[in-house]
């Protein structure tokens, strides 16, 4: 794959929070590893999924790849220009070619604001138009584009559903013309039945304007639906990565095993059959992070050498990449 | 077999400056021995107002109960005081709430919100209430239990915070556990142990259940009959096989179709349901499906079909025969 195919490159990024200890005089006591070395790809027009439990660091890494948290170490490029090293004219660029779609449609848009000026205001900051009918024009174009009629352009946030909020969301992530856009859980608040339309919007956005998607959830059905390639996070580390199909039917790492036997299958018939592999215990704390591999307190296959020496990331097959000593 | 709970035309409103919610529509139904019932719905489709009222869990005013019984055991909870009630909830009829942290008193420690019930019920002593309570933490899977009981809830992970929570609701050996949306604040992982913990707790207490929830993989693992609610109505009823294997009614039909699944490789787009649920603040009339129905015919929009049987335990709410595409 030649360069100029790749719009997202991740090498080593790291977030740490600090942790301190103290009211008055604050000492650091140690770090949240959040994100602590992660590395991957994505090319132009392509879905990436990012899956993993709470607090595995999934959004960390997206919010990191923005700019949203300053990175620890480590590069994010797009297309071309280094998000860790931007000062804030670049950093200016970088924001109107990667946006992001946010959870929570209830938290993300200002309830003071109408749909127009929550809409209208990336296009404002990034002077993308030049008069004030021009800039309504493009709101009402933005909400055409995500099903929404655009005599709803004076209402506030409030008047409309969670699917339509975060339809609202979509519309202003999009208002710069992004290539690149994480979605961070973007249909988890939402209903079953209108889940399915906010997927389907999401796609055909995709093929009409030939967006770049990082697609962060912890569903893993619909990250098989809408992603290509899918990388698997836990504590703070991506412990597998592959497409699709391979990932789903041919999981290699312990814990993506287990994840995957744990989602539960509209089919009575076939649940019955499946083999579960329950995990015990809980995810250990991101501070202290167990030593070597960090899944080897709760793996099934786990060795002496897996708690000292932490497993490489290597290629096992084409496109599939794993961490772990004993696959 | 005996029926534990059975329900008749409940009728649930809240009376809000706005006007009425009409929030649950005349819904009948009942649960058997021994059973697991699982309602499903999505956000408000009255799966919770339902079980709140028969507990006598509603505030009123706003809400109001306009019609319907509840036997348990043949006694009318409906008709009961509220001391009366306080004495069924908990020991006859327990619940567990989707989020274990605000469902939990966060400035008492776990064991003093066990031993409560076990005194209050059962008239333990203070020593025989401690030693049940580290039982019953024991039997839920949480580890040193004897150690955590001065633990407050915020010393637990949400996952052992839900054990708590079934291990509260175990405490009085209750007959009916109703458990409302229990897993869905959890991870997947997290999400397997309790429904695995919940069918072994089961078979154990032989007691019944009422598990709410919308999603319909879990309901596959664990139910042995199935409702589905829409707008306050309950639009199908029948035991897990069958409506998995053949939903009869336009809104089950399309919420499966609405569903990817990570067993299976993509097929096609998702087909999604258009429109949103209607308003319950409107007074209902004709079907609460018929606007987003695909198989819609025209005397859905006046008439309200009646739940009838289409098969051996087998209910739905629908003008149209979903096979034939005729109207019945």
């Amino acid at each position: 794959m030649s360069d100029s195919q790749l719009l997202v490159q991740v090498s080593d990024l790291r977030k740490y929070f600090p942790v301190k200890k103290g009211t008055l005089i604050q000492r650091k006591t140690g770090d949240v590893r959040a994100v602590d070395g992660i590395s991957f790809v994505i090319s132009r027009g392509e879905t990436l999924g990012l899956v993993g439990e709470s607090g595995c660091g999934k959004t960390t890494a997206g919010r990191t790849m923005l700019g949203l948290y300053p990175a620890t170490s480590g590069s994010v490029l797009i297309d071309g220009m280094d998000v860790c090293k931007a000062d804030s004219r670049e950093m200016l660029l970088i924001r109107r070619k990667a946006q992001m779609i946010f959870q929570d449609p209830f938290a993300s848009l200002n309830p003071r604001w109408t749909v127009n000026a929550i809409i209208s205001e990336p296009i404002r900051v990034h002077n993308l138009a030049r008069t004030d009918k021009e800039r309504s024009e493009r709101v009402r174009e933005l909400l055409s584009l995500v099903g929404l009629s655009g005599r709803l352009i004076n209402r506030f946030p409030h008047e409309f559903s969670g699917g339509q909020r975060q339809r609202i969301g979509i519309a202003r992530a999009l208002a710069s013309n992004p290539s690149f856009i994480v979605c961070d859980e973007p249909i988890s608040a939402l209903d079953v039945s209108i889940q399915a339309q906010v997927v389907n919007l999401l796609e055909d956005l995709q093929d009409k304007l030939g967006l770049t998607y990082l697609f962060i959830a912890h569903d893993l059905s619909m990250v098989r639906h809408i992603c290509d390639r899918v990388a698997v996070m836990y504590l703070g580390k991506i412990v597998e990565l592959a497409y699709r199909d391979e990932l789903y039917e041919n999981p290699l790492h312990p814990y993506t095993q287990a994840l995957l036997s744990a989602v539960p299958i509209p089919d009575p018939k076939k649940d019955r059959r499946r083999k579960r592999i329950i995990l015990s215990g809980d995810v250990p704390s991101p501070i202290n992070p167990p030593s070597g591999c960090r899944f080897h307190p709760r793996c099934s296959i786990a060795k002496s050498h897996c708690s000292q020496i932490e497993p490489e990331w290597r290629q096992v097959e084409p496109g599939h990449w794993i961490a772990c000593h004993e696959v | 077999m005996e029926t534990v709970l059975e329900v008749n035309d409940l009728q649930t409103r809240f009376h809000i400056p706005e006007g009425t919610v009409y929030a649950v529509n005349g819904v009948s139904f009942h649960v058997n021995d021994g059973e697991t019932l699982a309602v499903v719905g999505e956000s408000g489709c009255g799966k919770s107002v339902s079980m709140l009222s028969i507990l006598g869990l509603i505030p009123i005013p706003p809400g109001e109960i306009v019609s319907g019984t509840a036997l348990y055991l043949e006694h009318d909870l409906l008709t009961k005081s509220e001391s009366e009630m306080e004495h069924i909830r908990g020991k006859e009829i327990a619940m567990i709430f989707q989020d274990p942290m605000t469902s939990l008193n966060p400035v008492l420690t776990i064991g003093r919100q066990i031993t409560e019930s076990l005194r209050v019920h059962l008239g333990m002593s203070k020593q025989e209430a401690t030693q049940r309570a580290v039982d019953l933490l024991d039997r839920v899977g949480i580890p040193e239990s004897a150690n955590r009981l001065g633990d407050y809830p915020h010393q637990f992970s949400g996952g052992m915070r839900q054990r708590v929570m079934i291990a509260m609701s175990l405490a009085c050996d209750p007959t009916l556990l109703i458990a409302d949306e229990p897993t869905t604040a959890l991870d997947v992982t997290i999400q397997a142990q309790i429904v695995e913990l919940m069918i072994h707790l089961q078979e154990q207490y032989g007691m019944s259940m009422i598990w709410i929830t919308h999603d319909l993989g879990v309901v596959a693992g664990l139910a042995d009959r199935v409702m589905v609610m829409y707008a306050g109505y309950i639009v199908e009823e029948a035991n897990v096989d069958e409506i998995f294997d053949r939903p009869r009614h336009p809104y089950t039909r399309a919420l499966m179709d609405a569903l990817p699944r990570v067993d299976r490789r993509r097929n096609r787009r998702l087909k999604s349901i258009a429109g949103a649920p209607p308003s319950l603040m409107v007074e209902p009339r004709g079907c609460p499906f018929a606007p987003r129905c695909v198989h819609v015919i025209e005397r859905c929009s006046s008439e309200n079909p009646p739940l009838l049987s289409v098969g051996l335990s087998h209910k739905t709410a629908c003008w149209v025969d979903m096979d034939t595409g005729k109207a019945v």
